[in-house]
């Protein structure tokens, strides 16, 4: 049977099963989930309100064999930036999505009944709406722990925690991965929208689904051979990150210059070995965790791990660069246990690890606490912020409120949206996906810091601002087509440095449906998202006075180079002169 | 002259992360390489630095140079 659309109104706790339409049938993950937002919702709705929907799609390639394919997309209009959004994650809803037939699942509307949570169970023939009072005020693992006793384990499970009922612009949707922990739909407050529709959890089923059907088998797994080769013999995706994990970061933008530290007021960390890649990796493997995890299955980078405390008790896994550099060079914790510790708490509450590490970090400015005060931290969250009080609302209300409530004038946001771990001063094509991505500030959008810091496709001096606007652009371009495959982000960096990459991931896409798409196509598949995308967010009033950087950024020079942000308005804006 | 060395990732293992050396005026980087035995058959050199900042390994050091080498890395 076709792929079909799973709508429901939570309105009238209804939903309907639909044909694809033919303009839709060509789209997965990030281009029909902006595609959907963009024809259906209006862009100057309010992000809480009744005509605001949550689109979830899996990837073009979710569901098949094919190595990395496991990313499952979530658009809606964002109650933290006021933009457009799509946020994906791994875990094992995009290959259950995929099997079920689900091409994706439109929530729309709000429940006229007051206080209550439902949890949707999706099968391949209905909807459930059930109630679930016993959930309310739980947090992530008690709901996962209670969906997976009562379906047997047979279940994607998407949930919130308390932040995300209390709609907090902090909070993320969080997805069982294969092992039983968490991974996060992280960005964008989309959390806060699932509790606008009264939903505390989705459950997917996960036994009468049928795999997907391929076109052409042979070629697929031909090409898919080819794919995976390219993501195992890449340095990066084969050794790397398997090795150290993304955290491998904190050392390479230290010793760049680049790694925002004290509010963005330093692009170097006097205790980055604490906290870096290489000591964490010590960690593990002293302590009997693992270095290698994968966020879903078919995953052959593993860049996740489990990471023990001293006395080789489970702390945490999905440890990634950014909460760490938040958490350690942004708000100055030194010891990597306390930050896993407050990671591992803010997957269980359910919080955007970015979101909520930048606005910690700001609170030291705020004068809310101590830089480098890891007690405290975690006591704003688990005790205020958790709890609903005012300080821990402040807190759960994001950088660029705190910043507006404290009169701060260094504010790290771009649509309101917190930087995350790159200084744009320092990494100036990352500067440029900051300022001119459709998300706010996003360092997925398009990845600068590759070419930037990393040599990975070529090197365009970090320092310096030719060449980075076309450099953003193209990566932009790519990463929106990318993230429509269902394919992890990762894959970019074989597909930056080795031919084979690109050619087997669009023969994988045409042998599964039996087309014939070219490199082009793909191209013009990203430039029609972020068109889209953007066209959304100038009907929601953007202009591009908001394609900017902080101010404060302008005329700080940031140490040891000395640099600040010097592009002037018209070559920002040149980013958007494509065709 | 006196050079700092840094080494990140697998570049430490055997090896050490942070080594202060005489060397003599005029090397470029790429001798330290070659003393250290990396090269292209086993985890080629990915970052070069000096300074802070990307260079070639050709780059003639010079007294108090801070060399950061790093293999392929990639994350984000």
């Amino acid at each position: 049977m076709a792929d079909m659309i799973y709508r429901v109104d939570m309105s009238n706790l209804t939903y309907s099963i639909e044909e694809v339409p033919n303009e839709w049938k060509g789209l997965g993950g990030r281009g029909l989930t902006s595609t959907i937002v963009a024809a259906e919702v209006d862009p100057e709705c309010h992000p809480l309100g009744p005509n605001n929907k949550m689109v979830f799609a899996p990837g073009l390639l979710s569901g098949t064999s094919a190595s990395n394919s496991g990313r499952n997309s979530l658009g809606a209009k964002s109650p933290l930036t006021g933009t457009i959004k799509e946020s994906n994650v791994g875990g094992t809803s995009a290959g259950i999505f995929a099997k079920l037939g689900v091409k994706a699942l439109i929530i729309e509307g709000i429940p006229k009944k007051d206080n209550t949570f439902y949890q949707l169970h999706v099968t391949k023939e209905k909807v459930e709406f059930i109630e679930v009072p016993e959930l309310v005020g739980k947090d992530n693992y008690f709901v996962l722990d209670a969906m997976l006793a009562k379906y047997d384990k047979k279940v994607a499970v998407m949930s919130i925690g308390r932040p995300g009922e209390m709609k907090m612009v902090t909070s993320n949707i969080s997805v069982k991965d294969p092992k039983g922990k968490l991974r996060s739909h992280g960005r964008g407050g989309l959390g806060a929208v699932m509790g606008s529709k009264m939903i505390k959890c989705i459950t997917v089923d996960a036994e009468s689904y049928k795999e997907v059907t391929i076109a052409d088998p042979e070629k697929f797994k031909e090409a898919s051979k080819i794919f995976t080769k390219a993501l195992q013999n890449n340095p990066i995706s084969g050794e790397g990150l398997p090795a150290f994990g993304t955290n491998v970061l904190v050392n390479i933008l230290n010793e760049s210059g680049g790694l925002p530290t004290r509010n963005f007021r330093e692009g170097t960390f006097e205790f980055a070995e604490n906290i870096c890649g290489e000591t964490m990796a010590e960690n593990i493997k002293e302590r009997d965790g693992n270095t290698t995890h994968g966020c879903h299955a078919g995953c052959v980078i593993q860049c996740s791990q489990v990471y023990n405390d001293k006395e080789g008790k489970y702390l945490t896994s999905g440890f990634e660069y950014e909460t760490i550099w938040a958490l350690g060079a942004h708000l100055g914790i030194k010891d990597l246990d306390q930050i896993a510790k407050i990671d591992a708490l803010m997957d269980d509450l359910g919080l955007d690890s970015i979101e909520t590490g930048v606005t910690l970090g700001l609170a030291v400015d705020a004068g809310i606490l101590e830089f480098g005060d890891g007690e405290k931290a975690y006591s704003l969250l688990a005790d205020e912020l958790a709890n609903g009080t005012p300080l821990g609302r402040i807190i759960g209300s994001g950088t660029g409120n705190l910043g507006k409530l404290y009169g701060l004038v260094r504010v790290p946001v771009v649509k309101n949206q917190a930087i995350p771990a790159y200084e744009p001063r320092a990494v100036k094509g990352q500067g440029i996906t900051y300022a001119t991505t459709t998300m706010g500030a996003d360092h997925t959008a398009g990845y600068a810091v590759a070419t930037n810091i990393l040599n990975s496709g070529g090197y365009v001096d970090p320092l310096r601002k030719e060449g980075q606007v076309e450099l953003s652009r193209n990566l932009q371009i790519a990463s929106a087509a990318v993230d429509s495959t269902g394919m992890c982000i990762f894959v970019a960096f074989p597909a930056l440095d080795d031919p084979t990459c690109l050619p087997a991931l669009i023969d994988m896409i045409n042998a599964r449906f039996g087309i014939e798409l070219t490199g082009d196509d793909v191209t013009n598949l990203g430039k029609n998202i972020l068109k889209t995308e953007r066209a959304f967010n100038i009907k929601a009033g953007f202009t591009s006075a908001d394609d900017r950087l902080p101010e404060f950024m302008k005329y700080e020079a940031l140490p040891p180079h000395n640099v600040t942000w010097d592009f002037t308005n018209e070559e920002i804006d040149a980013f958007w002169d494509f065709d | 002259m006196i050079i700092t060395v840094k080494l990140f990732a697998q570049y430490r293992e055997g090896r050490f992360k942070i080594e202060q050396k005489e060397y003599k005026e005029g090397i470029t980087a790429q001798f330290i390489l070659d003393e250290l035995g990396i090269s292209e058959d086993h985890l080629p050199l990915g970052v070069l630095m000096v300074n802070s900042r990307h260079q070639h390994p050709d780059i003639v050091l010079k007294d108090g140079d801070i060399l950061a080498l790093f293999p392929k890395v990639g994350g984000g």
